[in-house]
């Protein structure tokens, strides 16, 4: 049961932003992001080959500035969106576009993959977001950027780090990091509905939601720690790790078995938790009845293994400089990657002891 | 002289000789000593001229055949003389027995007279004896009929007498009865009245017999009257029932009468007893509150009783060992006189006399023991009540005193009755008041240690106005401006005074266990108040909680860092390890010895408790250094984010917050460094402040900024950097410090370098935005070295920050080494100036612009500062 090791792929520049793609559900594909100043910034296509183990690239051209963020559309392939700063006259902008990607990119790599480092397609501007005013604060905008730019007014004079959109309640939530607080807000009444004051001891980096429980959320932050949230009880958090020895930069619930918990973190680490106690399957894979009946042997079988506990389950060191963002694949639960501030991205699995007793 | 040894040897010789002759004729005569003779080895030698079996043929013929002539004459003569001597020695021997036998035959004559002369005395004798057997005989024999007379009249008289009695008894009772002598009566009624019974056939008996029991008809009634009044001391009621008893009344009634009258008095004690404590209730709310409030470490005497109730009564301020004194005195006292009357009475009486069925016995017995039962379960709940109402913790030893007096008290009466469980309640009861105790002073304990980590906690808020003394020589204006009242004094004294407490606490307590007190003797107090209550639940408790509540500092001083002042984090730090080290060992090595704990039952090993108070202190040290690197971290990330990098002026001078960076970790140097030790720190090369950065002359970042736009293969990117990086440990950030200064100020400079990193990643900079960071850097490079373990991490730290600046820079061109050091050097001098000054934050900068502004332009000279 040796687990894969994991595949390394450095970029030449710094680099802070990475997603999956993620309205591509067949093949394991991530974005990222560079950092730039003084050269053209690239939005790097990483295509990995899990029956190989290799990585195909492709790069675009974001002639823009820099990139601190970046967002794959929820439902086209080609769109993606990302935070940039443009730097003109010795000032420093922030800006806030959607893109589409050049449609022959792929069939262009294929052919000849050099090649298309050398003479890297531009993105097709799709539209400006005029989102200015809010410094780095990064949106995970899917489809919906249009009624973003409305709730952003309601709340101007506040200092954002993050935001992400509820999947839940038929997308009409968001919550939003502001210093050491957690907002969540209702599109339809463009009103605040809970907030968790003092989330952190400090700033709070980032937060998700879990895909599977609607009211739970993690969120993390600069005192080291991982918390996780019921919104509807903001005073105390249901839970609370604390194994990172820096800042925790990004926080990322599985997409499918929201046990499996992400956190990158500027001590160069990234851990993997499996918080079975919080999640939507607590005792483990619920065994349907028509199974049962079909087979004595799975039930007893069940009856032995005893149920997970809450626990980290591998810290990957790959990494040797900060850690600020990582990703889940959208094609494949076990696969994840992970950015680090030196342009290293790495590939990883969970482990297959963990993951054949999830599923089991 | 010589004559004199010349005799006794002669002398001795002679005997020798002698007794060699003796033996020889003994043997001759066969006059061996019988069982001696066969044991000796008889020489069968035919020419043992000794031996029995001698014989002169062949010894002649041997001689003859072995000697030569004049050996054989030489033999000869000795022979000769050899016979000669014996045959004079055979006649002194004849001779001297001749003379003995001659006086035995005198002897013997001489005793032959005397007999007979002997013989005619006792004849004489005899017949004078016979003579006088003969008169006695004749007189016995005339006096014989008046002796016969003699004794029928005396018998006659005695019976007169008798019935004189009888008929005079019914007028003797009646005076008995006026004079109230009952028992004379009752006597004189006992005596005659087995007679009267026996004669009451007779009329004049009958009617003797009618009077007197009439007499003692009213007597008993008289008697039950007394009895019942009530009013007459024990002892007179106790004759009265003996009265009674006699008189032939019923025992059971008796003994309920006998007990319900000494139950109404011992009640009455009861209720005096009660009367003590009963206004305690009312006032018990405001008394405990008062109690609590009671400050008991400032060793003010705490009321033992509140003083709103002794106006409602006097006797209300009798402390608790008047009132066990008052309830031994009386009740106890008059229960044991109680009950040594009644086993006088009924059951001692009843094993003797006429009472003796068993039924009797068995009822007295099973009376007086639901009497005892009942009145000292009244008794003991009292006692309880009023042991409750002792919540001061001042005086253990009254405390202690009246439980031993209460105990040795219960022992009279389980002496008196030994079955009862009377002094095993009892006992209880001292045990619980003890446990009870013990949780006091845990509690009070508690109380302590949080009332004195409250006045550190002011001492440390209320700086010090006249550094004096200790702390004017560790670095002035710096320790003068924010160091507290000194750290170690603090914690010298606080750590002392736990110390002392514990030990007042031990010394209270170890009354209980104290030779002279009864109860002390207990299996409980041996074994399971030493090891449980006072081991466990007293000091391990302490211990325990100590540590608790110091674990508590770090999670209620919450994210924010607030409440909690870092110093005091810091003291209960070194508390914490100060316990580990010594003091817990010292405490208990002391409660065994002065308990001598017997370990049966499982206790808190020493070990645990060592290891508890070293994670409370790891803990508190972290938290610590967690604390004051946000704080200076908060600092940096201020100063980072605040300010618009891309478009600053040219750096003149160091930014004052690196100052203030500065001088904060100097200062919280000086305040680890009154508390811990140095530590280890790796061999620094002497010119560390001299060191240039590698901004751009080192290789690594050319390499990145060099290699632009080749084709970057998976793993092959900036492969220098981090190649250098492998060779630089991991830092952990916020990782365990050691217990001394030097790990724990590299763990806050840890944090504040590595927030001022993060920060500076995610700004834009201009081109003297940069040379502000270079400058930045290098100060805090020539300050920072000296604090930490290895100052490659400093270096480390900061050239990322540099790094990272430059490659977040829009123009990087970095400012001239020499230029940045001069910028520097200049801040330095005027660090030193403005410490020697002990100038104020203020005055320091004053001076700082002024030297700035003098220097700038002109030629620099950092020697002139």
């Amino acid at each position: 049961m040796e687990d894969d090791a994991p595949v390394i792929y450095g970029l030449e520049f710094q680099a802070r932003a990475l997603t999956a793609q993620t309205a591509e559900t067949d093949a394991i594909r991530f974005l990222v992001g560079t950092q730039s100043l003084k050269f053209d910034n690239q939005i790097h296509i990483i295509d990995f080959d899990d029956e190989n183990n290799v990585i195909n690239k492709n790069v675009l051209l974001h002639q823009a500035g820099e990139i601190w963020h970046i967002a794959a559309s929820p439902a086209d392939k080609a769109v993606l969106s990302t935070c940039y700063n443009k730097t003109s006259d010795s000032r420093v902008v922030s800006c806030a576009a959607v893109w589409r990607m050049p449609s022959d990119w792929e069939s262009g790599s294929h052919e000849s993959p050099d090649d298309s480092a050398h003479n890297p397609q531009t993105l097709e501007l799709l539209c400006r977001l005029d989102d200015s005013s809010h410094g780095n604060a990064a949106w995970s905008c899917g489809s919906l950027q249009v009624s973003s730019a409305a709730t952003l007014e309601g709340k101007g004079q506040l200092k954002f780090t993050s935001g992400k959109w509820s999947p839940h309640h038929n997308c009409s939530q968001l919550a939003t990091a502001n210093d050491t607080a957690i907002r969540g807000w209702d599109l339809r009444t463009m009103s605040q509905i809970y907030c968790i004051e003092n989330a952190h001891g400090q700033l709070v980096r980032d937060l998700d939601f879990n895909p599977n429980r609607q009211y739970y959320l993690a969120s993390c932050g600069d005192d080291c720690k991982v918390k996780f949230w019921d919104v509807r009880n903001v005073q105390e958090p249901v839970k609370t790790l604390e194994e990172h020895s820096h800042w925790v930069w990004s926080v990322c619930y599985n997409h499918s078995h929201d046990q499996l918990v992400l956190t990158a973190s500027s001590d160069s680490r990234l851990i993997l938790s499996n918080m079975v106690s919080i999640s939507s399957e607590p005792f483990g894979h619920l065994v349907d009845d028509e199974e049962l009946s079909e087979g004595e042997d799975n039930h007893q079988e069940d009856k032995t293994k005893e149920p997970l506990k809450d626990s980290v389950v591998s810290t990957y060191e790959e990494h040797e400089d900060s850690v600020y963002a990582a990703e889940w694949s959208s094609a494949d639960p076990w696969l994840f990657a992970s950015l680090s501030y030196d342009g290293r991205l790495v590939i990883n699995r969970v482990p297959r002891a963990l993951k054949y007793r999830i599923l089991l | 002289m010589d004559v004199d040894a010349d005799g006794s040897v002669a002398m001795s010789e002679e005997s020798g000789r002698r007794r060699k002759v003796h033996g020889m004729l003994k043997l001759y005569y066969g006059l061996n000593e019988e069982g001696k003779a066969p044991e000796q080895p008889e020489s069968l030698n035919p020419c043992d001229i000794n031996g029995p079996h001698f014989d002169p043929e062949l010894y002649l013929n041997k001689l003859r055949k072995e000697c030569s002539l004049a050996e054989l004459m030489d033999q000869e003569t000795c022979m000769v003389k050899q016979i000669r001597s014996l045959d004079s020695d055979m006649q002194t021997l004849v001779y001297e027995n001749y003379n003995k036998f001659i006086s035995a035959t005198d002897t013997i004559r001489k005793m032959k007279n005397d007999f007979k002369k002997m013989e005619d005395e006792m004849d004489c004798l005899s017949t004078n004896m016979a003579a006088i057997t003969d008169f006695s005989a004749r007189i016995s024999g005339t006096l014989q009929d008046q002796h016969a007379q003699i004794t029928k009249l005396s018998g006659v008289h005695m019976l007169l007498r008798k019935l004189q009695f009888l008929f005079e008894l019914p007028a003797r009772l009646n005076k008995c009865l006026e004079l109230q002598a009952y028992a004379q009566a009752v006597s004189f009624h006992r005596r005659a009245r087995c007679v009267l019974q026996q004669y009451s056939h007779l009329p004049s008996f009958k009617g003797i017999q009618d009077d007197c029991h009439a007499i003692m008809e009213k007597l008993a009634q008289e008697l039950r009257q007394k009895f019942r009044d009530g009013g007459t001391s024990a002892k007179d009621l106790s004759e009265c029932v003996e009265l009674l008893l006699q008189l032939d009344e019923p025992a059971e009634e008796l003994c309920d009468k006998f007990l319900s009258h000494a139950r109404s008095r011992l009640e009455l004690d009861l209720q005096s007893l009660e009367a003590e404590i009963k206004p305690y209730p009312a006032s018990k709310k405001e008394a405990s509150t008062r109690r609590s409030s009671g400050n008991m470490s400032s060793g003010s005497p705490t009321d033992n009783s509140p003083k709103m109730s002794s106006l409602s009564s006097p006797t209300l301020n009798t402390d608790i060992l008047e009132f066990i004194d008052r309830g031994c005195n009386e009740f106890v006292s008059s229960l044991c006189l109680v009950i040594t009357s009644y086993q006088e009475l009924f059951i001692n009486h009843a094993q003797t006399g006429e009472l003796a069925s068993k039924n009797i016995l068995q009822m007295a017995n099973g009376k007086l023991h639901t009497f005892v039962d009942d009145l000292t379960t009244r008794y003991f709940s009292l006692v309880e009540r009023r042991i409750q109402e002792e919540k001061g913790v001042s005086d253990n030893s009254l405390l202690v005193r009246a439980l031993d007096r209460f105990h040795r008290r219960l022992q009279a009466v389980s002496k008196l009755l030994p079955g009862s469980a009377v002094p095993n309640r009892g006992t209880e009861i001292v045990i619980r008041a003890a446990t009870e105790r013990v949780k006091q002073y845990l509690c009070a304990l508690q109380n302590f240690y949080m009332d004195s980590l409250t006045d550190v906690r002011q001492a440390l808020a209320t700086p010090r106005l006249s550094v004096a003394g200790g702390a004017a020589h560790l670095g002035g204006p710096v320790t003068g401006r924010d160091a507290p009242a000194s750290l170690p004094e603090l914690l010298s004294s606080l750590s002392a005074s736990i110390l002392n407490q514990i030990k007042s606490v031990l010394a209270s307590v170890h009354l209980f266990t104290a030779k002279d007190i009864t109860f002390s003797n207990k299996p409980y107090f041996k074994g399971e108040f030493c090891s449980q209550g006072v081991r466990e639940s007293l000091v391990v408790s302490f211990i325990k909680f100590v540590c608790q509540s110091s674990r508590n500092f770090c999670e209620s001083a919450g994210d924010k860092g607030g409440s909690t002042p870092p110093a005091l984090l810091l003291l209960l730090s070194r508390l914490c390890l100060d316990f580990e080290t010594s003091t817990i060992s010292y405490i208990l090595t002391l409660t065994d010895e002065q308990f001598l704990v017997q370990h049966h039952s499982p206790i808190t090993p020493v070990t645990a408790l060592c290891a508890e108070a070293r994670e409370a202190a790891q803990k508190l040290l972290n938290h610590y250094v967690k604390v004051q690197g946000l704080i200076i971290s908060q600092m940096l990330r201020k100063s980072v984010e605040t300010r618009d990098w891309v478009n600053t002026i040219e750096p003149r001078n160091v930014r004052a917050v690196m100052k203030r960076v500065v001088e904060d970790t100097t200062s919280i140097d000086v305040q680890v460094g009154l508390l811990y030790e140095e530590g280890v720190r790796k061999a620094h090369s002497s010119d560390s402040s001299k060191r240039t950065f590698s901004v751009y002359s080192s290789s690594r970042q050319q390499a990145r900024y060099a290699a632009s736009y080749t084709p970057s293969a998976p793993m092959d990117t900036n492969l220098l950097s981090n190649i250098h990086k492998l060779f630089s440990e991991r830092i952990d950030i916020f990782s365990s410090v050691e217990f001394n200064k030097v790990s724990v100020m590299t763990g806050i400079i840890k944090i504040s370098l590595k927030t001022f990193l993060e920060c500076v990643r995610l700004r834009t900079f201009g081109r003297y935005g940069l040379q502000q960071i270079q400058v930045d850097c290098h100060y805090l490079q020539m300050y920072l070295w000296r604090f930490v373990s290895d100052e490659n991490l400093v270096h480390f730290l900061l050239d990322e920050i540099v790094g990272s600046s430059a490659h977040r820079c829009l123009d990087p061109s970095p400012m001239e080494q020499s230029v940045i050091e001069v910028i520097c050097e200049r801040g330095f001098n005027n660090m030193r100036w403005s410490l020697k000054l002990g100038g104020s934050q203020g005055f320091l900068s004053i001076c700082y612009h002024l030297t700035s502004a003098s220097n700038w332009l002109g030629p620099v000279c950092p020697t002139l500062f």
